[in-house]
């Protein structure tokens, strides 16, 4: 077990900046994930924590103990790398113990940590093969074993799901997370897939262009994302986003032609501002024709449990999620009304989320407010 | 999908061909051809048709001490020589890979020695390595006869080796840098992280990855050790096959006795007999080695 400071990370790579001066910190035996689009930097500070990736600029300390200048192996760190990077010439059993016949651990030792590590993942059967003679899931668990058997302090995780298909990757996670508890080391899991960060983290970093955007847990930033940014990387489908501006003297903002009410104090404080309004599809709600925003149907995506609709608003696209009992069709129009407690605002400027108590009030749903509306 | 193109009339493409077929005829059929006819007849010393004396020649040619002489000295040349550029390209290669600081023009360095033909590094070195005034000078001042290739053929021997060594590295070098560079790096990373130092990782990891890269090298250097123009030419302007013998190999004992000894004939039947080991050779080592080069 051990924590992790990250303080005033930089990267570059010759004249090219990956990093910008990332500061985090996480306890030990935390499952932290970090999650952000492809390129933003996310394996580079993975690696920078393993010993892999020198550090440009900054520090990072292990339980303490600053690692800038230390050597993978003096850091107590294993790897589980995205293409596995199994040892092709070495059976299972012999990429599963290297760690250990590296630290000169006795054979007899060695063989029967190697079989309770195999055993642990599953693998007790496929000791003596090859990796090019197993299956993508089980390349995955020889790597997983092969980070196991070090007890190591700190695990890294680099998209080790991601060369996976869509079942598997749901059955490898659900391992990953019981093996985080039965072994409480601290991990750190870099992934650009929202789902999995979402279910695995106690503590998820979004990343963007090498900046850390927000840190927290899943829910809270789901519920409160810190930028346009996260609003729209995090949430399935994603956050709808305008930009507006509010009125003056009244607490509205101009969204499709209509007038979208928004929280008083909000407006007080806001009068005149460019921001960018946010709602998550699930939030929109669909009322009679004539109220709220007009949007024009372009299609429909069944889910099974409910229907996204994707519509247009003012020539940009628009989604929002609606009963499996209501009918629409491409080309339909559609109102819609967005309850100011729901809305997400953003200064247009920097980006960043602007804070305000919202008037909890009861999402209205289909349920209460029957609504049809469907207009050719 | 079919890539083929197809000619429509017969003669153009053999028209096409013309020139490597004549060039094959020319430089490799006839000259085997001679050799086979040399290496089974006789030219009568003073002129006349040459007479056909069956298996004679190599019966002469196996009763000569100097023959298998230079057998063993070939065999010495070819194993160490293959061993010693294998070994040197390989630690140069690693060390390059590490991409340090300056690696470019290391690289840049170690490949040159390749571009200089055999013979003047044969020449360069018998000033570099003169036992009176080269390298070698100073320990001999202290311990004298310490190093002296005119005087022993043992010394003259590890003299030639070096000098093919110190070409030849530079090919080897090549291909295992080439080689190394397509072992994923996620390996090696791997390894460092499961605790191995540089060293250990190039043991366990990274020649395992170039076995086949080492097992192609083998055989290209084993052969060019034994027939290579290199060998000839460093052997010839190096030690001239002296001191005693000591440096006679194959080739060379060969080319002199065919163009110095006017011995067409059992200069034929010796090389015939030195194909035929090479054929050996290559054939154990893709019966042995080669099966147990490739991780599928
Ligand atoms: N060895 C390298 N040399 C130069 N640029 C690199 C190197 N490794 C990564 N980068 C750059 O750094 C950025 C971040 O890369 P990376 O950390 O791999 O992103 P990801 O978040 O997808 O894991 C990318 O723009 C990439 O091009
Ligand atoms: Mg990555």
């Amino acid at each position: 077990m051990a924590d992790i400071d990250i303080r005033a990370v930089h990267k570059s790579y010759g004249k090219t900046k990956t990093l910008h001066g990332v500061d985090l910190s996480f306890a030990s035996g935390e499952f932290v994930v970090i999650l952000g689009p492809s390129g933003c930097g996310k394996s580079t500070l993975l690696r920078m924590i393993a010993g892999l990736e020198e550090i440009t600029a900054g520090e990072i300390a292990i339980n303490g103990r600053i690692v800038n200048t230390l050597e993978p192996r003096e850091r107590g760190c294993a790897m589980v790398f995205q293409n596995y990077a199994l040892y092709p010439h070495m059976t299972v059993a012999g990429n599963i113990g290297y760690a250990l016949k590296v630290a000169g651990v006795p054979k007899a030792e060695r063989d029967r940590r190697i079989e309770e590590t195999a055993k642990i993942v599953g693998l007790s059967d496929y000791l003596t093969r090859r990796p090019a003679a197993l299956s993508g899931g089980q390349r995955q668990r020889v790597a997983m074993a092969r980070a196991i058997i070090r007890e190591p302090k700190v695990f890294l995780f680099d998209e080790p799901l991601s060369n996976l298909d869509a079942k598997l990757r749901v059955t490898m996670r659900a391992e990953i997370r019981k093996l985080h508890q039965r072994l409480s080391a601290t991990s750190v899991f870099v992934t650009h897939d929202q789902v999995e960060a979402m279910t695995l983290a106690d503590k998820l970093v979004v990343m963007n262009k090498g900046h850390v955007e927000q840190v927290g847990q899943p829910l809270d930033i789901y519920h409160r994302p810190a930028s346009v940014f996260v609003a729209s990387f995090i949430g399935s489908p994603a956050m709808n986003l305008f930009e507006t501006r509010v009125e003056t003297g009244a607490a509205t903002v101009r969204f499709g032609g209509a007038q979208v009410p928004i929280d008083g104090a909000l407006a007080a404080q806001l009068r005149g501002k460019d921001i960018i309004v946010g709602i998550r599809p699930e939030q929109c709600v669909v009322v009679q024709p004539g109220n709220g925003v007009s949007a024009k149907v372009d299609f429909v995506e069944e889910l099974g449990s409910g229907r996204v609709v994707h519509a247009e608003i003012d020539g940009q696209p628009f989604a929002a999620v609606i009963g499996e009992e209501m009918r629409v069709r491409p080309g339909d129009r559609i109102s819609l009304e967005l309850p100011p407690s729901q809305l997400h605002v953003f200064d247009r400027d920097s980006g960043r989320r602007i804070e305000f108590e919202a008037v909890p009030r009861a999402p209205q749903n289909a349920a209460e407010a029957p609504v049809l509306a469907i207009v050719e | 999908m079919d890539k083929r193109a197809v000619f429509k009339s017969w003669w153009l493409p053999i028209l096409f061909a013309l020139p490597q077929i004549a060039l094959i005829l020319l430089f490799f059929y006839w000259p085997a051809v001679a050799v086979m006819r040399w290496a089974f007849t006789l030219e009568p010393p003073f002129g006349g048709a040459a007479e056909f004396v069956g298996w004679a020649n190599f019966q002469d040619v196996f009763a000569d001490p100097f023959y298998w002489n230079s057998v063993g000295v070939s065999l010495i040349f070819a194993f160490c020589g293959t061993a010693s550029t294998i070994v040197v390209g390989l630690v140069l290669a690693l060390a390059v890979d590490r991409q340090l600081p300056g690696s470019g023009l290391f690289r840049f360095l170690y490949i040159l020695p390749y571009a200089i033909a055999g013979p003047a590094a044969g020449m360069a070195f018998r000033f570099i390595l003169s036992p009176e005034r080269g390298l070698m000078a100073s320990v001999n001042a202290v311990f004298p006869d310490f190093w002296n290739p005119a005087k022993y053929g043992s010394h003259a021997l590890v003299l030639v080796i070096v000098i093919f060594a110190w070409k030849w590295a530079g090919y080897t070098f090549i291909f295992l840098l080439a080689g190394l560079q397509s072992v994923p790096r996620a390996l090696t990373e791997a390894a460092a992280m499961d605790g191995a130092g540089p060293i250990r990782r190039a043991v366990d990891i990274q020649i395992p990855m170039l076995a086949p890269t080492l097992f192609f090298l083998l055989v290209i250097m084993m052969t060019e050790g034994f027939v290579g123009a290199d060998t000839f030419g460093i052997v010839h302007h190096t030690t001239g096959g002296g001191p005693n013998h000591g440096t006679e190999v194959m080739v060379f004992r060969i080319v002199d006795e065919a163009f110095k000894g006017l011995n067409y004939s059992g200069a034929s039947a010796q090389s015939i007999v030195l194909i035929g080991l090479i054929m050996v050779f290559t054939f154990i080592q893709f019966r042995f080695i080669e099966k147990r080069v490739h991780y599928k």
